[in-house]
């Protein structure tokens, strides 16, 4: 008998691993940079009820190839079903499920508060502690930018909200893998 | 033209415009049999019924605009069908693109959601290239639709044509092929231990061209066999271990089976809701053992438990080896036969003969199949009719029925048969329509006299749309809406009128006659044949209701 094949099969040991991970997924996906490859990928999720919470594109180091990364819910959606269905489209040429542990995932927020002279301090300090930029200042309010992981850029809109949030803008997560690979 | 050719294109069905006039041009001299369809829809249905009979892949021409948008059904039901097709449109001039310029429409657009894949032309000298990338996608790996939208001035432009010598490569494309081997061991060995087993085919084994490895592997020990309305063919009604088609309007046996069966071989199938009805109660006690082409079917709809990507025409003679080297005891399945066999006994299909006078439709069928010897290609059209067909005429061979099963296309018969006779002249090509469908195409008449197409339709007259009759009888207290055909047409006159040959049956006896009087007829025939107007199709599951909740027709009290 070789390696991995059984001797025998019991029909009652057969399982079908579950679908849903429960967690958020990273998924990279490269694709050639060709007109309508987004309206594919965007057209496929919404066709399958596959819901995307942030979407990031940009080139590449190869000017033939773009990268989409985008976030979705691994509680709502068979991860695996997706891949399989983004496969199917003849543009992508890979895609990437991040692992957590491996991943250094970032995103950009850009956040305009309102800042009275007697609370512009407070604001200022807050930016300090998250790393934060200020990039415009003006009479009555604050142009702050904020680079990190979803979670300390929503940790940040907590703090800075009872202010009087006026504008936030995101950019979505984009993620690489740690290490030299 | 000169990469149609290289791809051994010989047929092409369509109709010329504005936008594609260049391609109309060329093809004057290109030496193609085009065949000038009536409505582009009936060119998309045509192509397909071409590559569902050959094997081939299809080609349907439109223009812009309204030609294209024309296509879409076909588009769409070529693509839930798995049918390898290529769609060529024109389009406006590219400086008109995103103009609402005149039959202007982003064809490309309205079809991402049901191409395999698409391209539009921004080059003259990308076409070439896309045909033969166009034909590769459609024909390898689960087949599928491939659009290819050349905008006019792009057509006409004059380029050189070099032949192609190394194969086509798609960097993001490359279909699975072989099985994993240690699966399909793991599968020889499930199946080696079930004890109620059933082999569960779908349309793939047809377009695999596998179905001489499943008739193998049935051999390999007395596995029960059941099919989709897709698979019909692929293993002979005639078959010691068939068990009749599964689904809806499948047979009490497979249905059971399916719902009492420890594993589910399935092979080249998608486990569609007209098959699982309620997906939580089906075959609640099975293990699944699923075989596709297409990764992202596993574990779509049911769970495999034993996932094998592959082609089917690779895959079932593996197993099928590794399955008789493990020279398993066929006593097992005694048990398993004998409760088939009682059901097959007591729960077969079955309809009340009535006077022998009326024409029941289930008559009308195996008249149909003693008229043409069982041998017939068989198109359909949509509806009970269809189920009729797929219960009773009885299909012996691979590629001998053809019909819409994933989108359920009514109209989609006709051009079908269109298609399927010019892929096969010499087999006889019989349309069973029926009266709801047949008129959402009829204009393809005038295709089967003037291309001299000898198409024989046998149309199911019963002034209904039947199936949603039946449903509305059946499911909403029989208020009938919009389901009566009214003041159809006279349908001898209208076959007459296209210049094809008009016959009518009233009376069961005269019918088998009839029809062999219109298959022995030169050209196109279409015989109106008038049936019991509101006999239901049984057996049926009703909608999301479990297999168990199967409704047999109502016994004759006598």
């Amino acid at each position: 008998m070789e390696a991995g094949t059984p001797q025998a099969v019991r029909l009652e040991d057969l399982h079908v691993p579950g679908q849903l991970s429960g967690r958020k997924h990273i998924l990279s996906i490269l694709v050639e940079n060709k007109p309508g490859v987004l309206a594919r990928i965007a057209g496929l999720f919404s066709r399958r009820g596959f819901n995307i919470d942030t979407l990031a594109v940009g080139p590449t180091d190869d000017p033939s190839v773009s990268r989409i990364t985008l976030t979705l819910d691994g509680a709502v959606h068979p991860i695996d079903q997706v891949t399989k269905q983004l496969h199917k489209l003849v543009n992508v040429l890979k895609i990437r499920d991040m692992e957590p542990d491996e991943t250094v995932a970032r995103e950009m927020a850009m956040f305009k508060v309102s800042a009275a002279v007697e609370s512009r301090a407070e604001i200022i300090q807050f930016a300090e502690i998250f790393r934060a930029k200020i990039v415009d200042v003006g009479r009555r309010a604050l142009t702050i930018e904020v680079t990190g992981s979803a979670d300390k850029i929503e940790a940040f809109e907590r703090m800075i909200r009872p202010h009087g949030l006026i504008e936030m803008v995101r950019t979505g997560e984009i993620a690489i893998a740690r290490g030299s690979e | 033209m000169e990469s149609l050719k290289a791809e051994g294109v010989e047929n092409i069905f369509g109709i010329p415009g504005g936008a594609n006039l260049p391609t109309y041009d060329a093809l004057v001299d290109a030496g193609f049999r085009h065949i000038q369809v009536r409505h582009e829809q009936g060119g998309g249905h045509a192509a397909e019924g071409y590559a569902k009979a050959s094997g081939e892949v299809g080609v349907a021409f439109a223009t812009s605009g309204p030609g294209a948008t024309n296509l879409v059904t076909a588009i769409a039901d070529a693509m839930m069908d798995s049918v390898p097709t290529v769609f060529v449109t024109g389009q406006v001039r590219t400086e008109l693109i995103g103009t609402d310029g005149f039959q202007e429409a982003d064809i490309l657009g309205a079809t991402l959601p049901f191409v395999k894949h698409s391209f539009q032309v921004t080059d003259p000298r990308q076409i070439p290239e896309y045909v033969h990338e166009a034909f590769h996608v459609a024909s390898t790996g689960r087949p599928g639709p491939v659009l290819l939208d050349i905008p006019q001035d792009l057509s006409r432009a004059e380029i050189e044509y070099a032949t192609r010598t190394e194969p086509v490569e798609l960097p993001g494309y490359r279909p699975m092929s072989k099985g994993n081997i240690k699966q399909v061991r793991i599968a020889a060995k499930a199946m080696a231990n079930a004890k109620r087993p059933i082999l569960y085919t779908g349309g793939g084994v047809v377009n695999g061209n596998a179905s001489e490895e499943l008739r193998e592997l049935v051999a390999a020990d007395r596995f029960p066999v059941t099919s989709t309305l897709m698979g019909l063919g692929a293993y002979p009604a005639s078959g010691e271990n068939w068990l009749g088609m599964l689904g809806m309007h499948g047979t009490v046996t497979a249905n059971w089976a399916m719902d009492n069966a420890d594993l589910i071989v399935a092979i080249g199938a998608r486990f569609d809701d007209r098959i699982t009805g309620k997906l939580a109660e089906f075959a609640p006690q099975a293990k699944v053992i699923h075989i596709d082409i297409d990764p992202a079917e596993i574990s779509k709809n049911v769970g495999a438990h034993i996932p094998i990507v592959g082609d089917v025409k690779l895959v079932l003679p593996e197993l099928n080896r590794e399955y008789r080297a493990l020279q398993t005891d066929s006593s097992r399945l005694d048990p398993w036969w004998n409760q088939l066999r009682e059901w097959q006994q007591k729960h077969p299909l079955r309809y009340d003969p009535g006077d022998g006078k009326e024409i029941k439709p289930q008559f009308m069928v195996e008249a149909m199949h003693r008229a043409t010897g069982g041998n017939a290609v068989v198109t359909s059209d949509v509806g009970q009719h269809q189920m009729w067909a797929a219960q009773y005429y009885g299909f012996e061979q691979p590629r001998n029925w053809i019909n819409s099963g994933g989108l359920g296309t009514m109209g989609f018969g006709l051009p079908a048969a269109v298609g399927a006779k010019v892929a096969r002249p010499d087999d006889d090509v019989v349309c069973l329509a029926g009266d709801g469908s047949l008129i959402m195409n009829c204009q393809e008449l005038a295709t089967c006299v003037t291309e001299e197409i000898p198409v024989k339709v046998f149309l199911m007259n019963n002034g209904y749309m039947g199936m949603v009759r039946q449903w509305q009888e059946l499911f909403w207290d029989r208020r009938y809406s919009a389901v009566q055909m009214g003041a159809s047409p006279d349908w001898v006159k209208l076959a007459e009128a296209f210049g094809a040959t008009g016959l009518r049956c009233e009376v069961a006896d005269d019918l088998e006659g009839t029809m062999v009087q219109a298959l022995e007829a030169d050209g196109p025939v279409l015989v109106d044949v008038r049936v019991a107007q509101e006999e239901n199709c049984y057996p049926m599951i009703p909608p999301g209701q479990a297999a168990r909740d199967m409704v047999e027709a109502p016994q004759k009290v006598s």
